[in-house]
């Protein structure tokens, strides 16, 4: 058993990680560029970087991943890479035409020290980029943060590069959410047409790595935000960011840029932050809660008072990124769950701590950043035992030494399907999550219960 | 043909209406989207299934993060080799240098794991800042008296082959190492296996059912001690084009091992395979054994496939993989089913692989070094394929245009080396070329449509 290597007495490492719960910038940069439509995603790099990315994302999302490289080589790391980006610029509008080229820095290209801002003004000056196509970048160092840092700075890039200001305010409501899949994104856009709400939202990765089979392969599937939406974005009178890790720069560049009134909330994950989500876009687009929404609202809570008792006081483990760790950990508490450990590898501060304390009460212990890999998290869980665990594929081998149920949750997910097309915010993503939790306490509670007290109705 | 970019024009063929060298080994075009990875990668996927060494990957975390568990490399033994251990290098270990946090991580685990040896990968930044890799591995080295061999990976110092050639010199220096315990006359080493999916256990009873012995597999299920006795060994039996010729060269440079180049995939190969390895001994009671080996399997394995190949006979398959040598095995493995080979390419082929490729395939065949999904879907439209074989990011690719798939790349779950592989690899291909899902699929739809209107 590959785990048997983990010993329970937890010793201070200092140079060290253990099976990660965290990777680098540039994949979550990749997945917020190919939320905006005929973006193609570049990475400044070694190949072997993008390969990895491309790799990951489509194990993740079962579906074709699409992203150039500027195939760096000895003499790149010598000379600087501008010649391997400006080349890549012309090759990429020449053959694949995208609207616009997302450029993510490695930690190569960062070591090296290239200028990107110089490179791309140059390819500017040298015609390379065709008229009403953009090339933009953001610098997603690997050695810095986790893969959500990257999501963020490229987040951010995106607003820095295409919202505009005309001077009038229009009533769309900007939502920028955190990394999320696709799915969520979806179920995001639909709480806000259910409620009526205008709202521009980006990055959209839903119907681009959750497309269907139809006969072609596509470069730019159908999804992704339009830039010509993004750039209305700068005049939205309202923003909401979904998830503050994944978000924050963004939303804090929408307001001190544009001066839109930006607010900063959770993931709609569980049902106490959906409630948030639902109310602070009712009240900013002057709208009421409709009746499906209730209805969603009335089912979720239903079902938690029905099954109550198979869920109650249940101890749970927790490993993934903050934004949506502050979701299911409340959503946990809401069903009456016992908090054990919740573990993120993204450094993400006192506050993130802070918070999942004030959630899961005193007890929980929370760690993240440095150390807080599945290594530390196995022997958390050998200390104190579970009854449930929420991660990603990679806490499988915890759970099955451990003979714990695991429900996947977070990235990356390798081994199931159902991510990218269910959700886990909203009602629906919450009713949704709650079944998988009931079906993983029910299953258990049938394959262990003793002959004599095995039941048709446990 | 499908567009192609103006650089690669002489990476990419059609056999009878293209008569130059296809160009190959170069660095991929800065801007394409290309299937292919880096020196590291190349290096990591070759050590990676030394199970009691232990892998240390020195760099920020990402490296350590996509190498994790995602390729097989089944262990019989010891797993200490499925274990992510990064230095996981931040900002001030790239401004300070990450030395004294490489040697702690040794350190503290070959105290804590106890392994047969120790490789660290180095990844693309650390000559950039400028760590002595090579000091501090034979400081832990004498220190805790076991190898620790630094493995040269920075990433962006070539392609995937000059990964290959950084573990062959890697592993080169595990051998040597054992010169006591007992090695039958007549061995060999198995150079090239990795078992993915459990064929090195596959290939090894073949050879001991020819009464051979296998001193020694690099890589797939090994160990560092069986590899301290490989130089004892007869004969050096190297598979998978690229990735450890190089090891066999050396080991013949220095230890005078002759070495002799195979392929486990499919029907002739395998079977050339085990008589070369037969005809090297000259020993008649091994050549009778082998022999009997191959009439047995093949005699059993013929009416299997049979029942397969009635479905298959006359489908297109598009073949894209690593290694060439793969390729060729492909073509001729997918003629036993029945099937035609109308587009083939690989990562790494060289020039005369290329030219071997020409030579086995039928006129109108595409044949292409490191291509890229735009062009790849290109080719399987025009030549109406109905099978794609590859890796993962061929996968989605073919699923999206409505094809068959098959990995013959890492992520394979089935062994498909030797007879029983060449049966479950006709599985495989077979469950996903006539899978019903197919018949909602808008392009084969329409390409029946076609055909009827066709034959009326």
């Amino acid at each position: 058993m590959l785990l048997r290597h983990t010993p329970k007495e937890i010793i201070e490492r200092s140079a060290l990680t253990i099976n990660p719960a965290k990777t680098c910038q540039p994949i979550g940069a990749m997945y917020a560029a190919l939320g905006v439509h005929r973006c193609l995603p570049h990475s400044h790099g070694s190949q072997g970087c993008c390969a990895y990315h491309r790799s990951a994302l489509t194990r993740h999302y079962a579906d074709p991943i699409m992203a150039s490289t500027s195939s760096f080589t000895e003499g790149a790391s010598v000379f600087g890479g501008q010649a391997n980006l400006l080349e890549s610029i012309n090759n990429v509008f020449a053959l694949y035409d995208p609207e616009i080229i997302a450029v993510n820095t490695t930690c190569l290209s960062e070591v090296i020290g290239d200028d990107i801002t110089q490179i791309l003004n140059k390819a500017a000056a040298e015609n390379k980029i065709p008229h009403g196509k953009s090339v933009m970048y953001a610098s997603t160092p690997s050695f810095k943060g986790s893969h959500v840092t990257g999501y963020e700075n490229m987040l951010s890039a995106i607003v820095q590069n295409f919202a505009k200001s005309s001077g009038k305010r229009h009533n769309k409501i900007t939502i920028l959410p955190s990394f999320v899949e696709p799915s969520d994104m979806s179920e995001i856009k639909y709480i806000a047409e259910e409620l009526g709400a205008a709202y521009i939202m980006y990055p959209d990765t839903s119907d681009v790595v959750n497309g269907p089979l139809d006969g072609k392969f596509r470069m730019y599937p159908k999804g992704g935000t339009p830039k010509a939406l993004i750039e209305e974005s700068g005049d939205s009178e309202y923003a909401i960011a979904l998830g503050q890790t994944g978000t924050l720069s963004a939303a804090k560049l929408l307001d001190s840029k544009f001066k839109v009134k930006t607010k900063i909330i959770d993931l709609p994950i569980g049902i106490s932050a959906t409630d948030a989500f639902v109310d602070t876009l009712r009240k900013i687009a002057g709208v009421s809660v409709p009746e499906q929404l209730v209805r969603e609202r009335g089912q979720l809570v239903d079902v938690l008072c029905d099954k109550n008792q198979y869920i109650y006081g249940k101890k749970v483990s927790l490993s993934g990124d903050p934004d949506i760790l502050i979701g299911l950990t409340q959503f946990c508490k809401d069903a009456g769950m016992k908090i054990l450990h919740v573990l993120s590898g993204t450094p993400s501060g006192g506050k993130f701590v802070k918070r999942i304390k004030e959630i899961a009460g005193g007890d929980v212990i929370v760690k993240e950043g440095a150390q807080a890999d599945l290594f530390y998290f196995h022997q958390l869980i050998k200390n104190d035992k579970p009854d449930l665990i929420l991660g990603n594929t990679y806490c499988k081998y915890i759970a099955r030494d451990m003979d714990i149920p695991l429900i996947r949750t977070g990235f990356p997910i390798y081994d199931r399907v159902g991510h990218s097309y269910f959700p886990i915010t909203g009602y629906r993503g919450g009713l949704h999550l709650l079944i998988k939790m009931l079906d993983a306490f029910m299953d258990r509670q049938d394959r262990d219960a003793p002959e004599e007290q095995f039941e048709l109705v446990m | 043909m499908a567009e192609v970019l103006e650089a690669r024009r002489h990476q990419v063929l059609e056999k009878g209406r293209d008569d130059y060298i296809l160009e190959c080994g170069k660095a991929s075009t800065a801007g394409s989207v290309s299937q292919r990875a880096c020196v590291f990668c190349g290096s990591r996927v070759v050590l990676y299934p030394i199970a009691d060494a232990l892998h240390l990957i020195h760099g920020p975390i990402g490296c350590a993060a996509y190498t994790w568990d995602i390729r097989g490399s089944l262990s019989s033994g010891p797993e200490l080799h499925r274990m992510s251990f990064s230095t996981d290098l931040r900002e001030n270990d790239v401004i300070y240098g990450g030395e004294k946090k490489l040697y702690r991580a040794l350190t503290e685990l070959i105290t804590g794991y106890k392994p047969k040896a120790a490789f660290v990968y180095c990844t693309c930044i650390i000559g950039l800042i400028g760590d002595d890799v090579e000091a501090i591995c034979s400081r832990v080295s004498r220190e805790q008296r076991i190898q620790v061999i630094p493995v040269h990976s920075e990433g962006f110092k070539g392609t995937k082959k000059d990964g290959y050639k950084a573990a062959c010199e890697a592993a080169f220096k595990l051998t040597g190492k054992d010169s006591g315990s007992p090695v039958s006359p007549f061995s060999i080493n198995i150079l090239g296996e990795f078992n993915l999916a459990g064929e090195t256990w596959i290939i090894k009873d073949y050879y001991r059912r020819m009464g051979i012995e296998v001193t020694s597999c690099l890589t797939g299920d090994g160990r560092v001690d069986e590899i301290g006795k490989a130089h004892r060994a007869k004969l050096n039996v190297v598979q998978c084009s690229g990735s450890m010729t190089n090891l066999a060269k050396m080991m013949q440079a220095q230890y005078g091992i002759p070495f002799i180049r195979v392929s486990y995939f499919g029907i002739e190969d395998m079977t050339q395979a085990l008589y070369d390895v037969a005809d090297f001994f000259e020993d008649a009671d091994i050549t009778a054994r082998t022999q009997k080996l191959v009439k047995d399997e093949v005699s059993a394995l013929l009416p299997r496939l049979a029942e397969y190949r009635k479905d298959l006979e006359g489908k297109k398959a598009a073949v894209y993989v690593g290694g060439s040598f793969k390729a060729f095995s492909m073509v001729k493995a997918l003629r036993h089913l029945g099937m035609e080979t109308v587009v083939v390419g690989s990562q790494t082929g060289s020039a005369e692989d290329y030219e071997y490729l020409k030579e086995i395939t039928n006129r109108g065949t595409i044949i292409c070094d490191d291509t890229n999904p735009l062009e790849l879907s290109g080719f399987v439209l025009e030549k109406a394929a109905d099978l794609l074989i590859g890796g993962v990011k061929e996968r989605p690719i073919a699923y999206k245009m409505g094809i068959g798939f098959c990995d013959h790349n890492h992520e394979r779950k089935e062994a498909l080396a030797g007879y029983e592989g060449m049966f479950n690899f006709a599985k495989e291909i077979h469950a996903s070329v006539t899978s019903p899902v197919w018949k909602y699929s808008p392009a084969r739809i329409k390409a029946q449509a076609a055909q009827r209107r066709k034959s009326q």
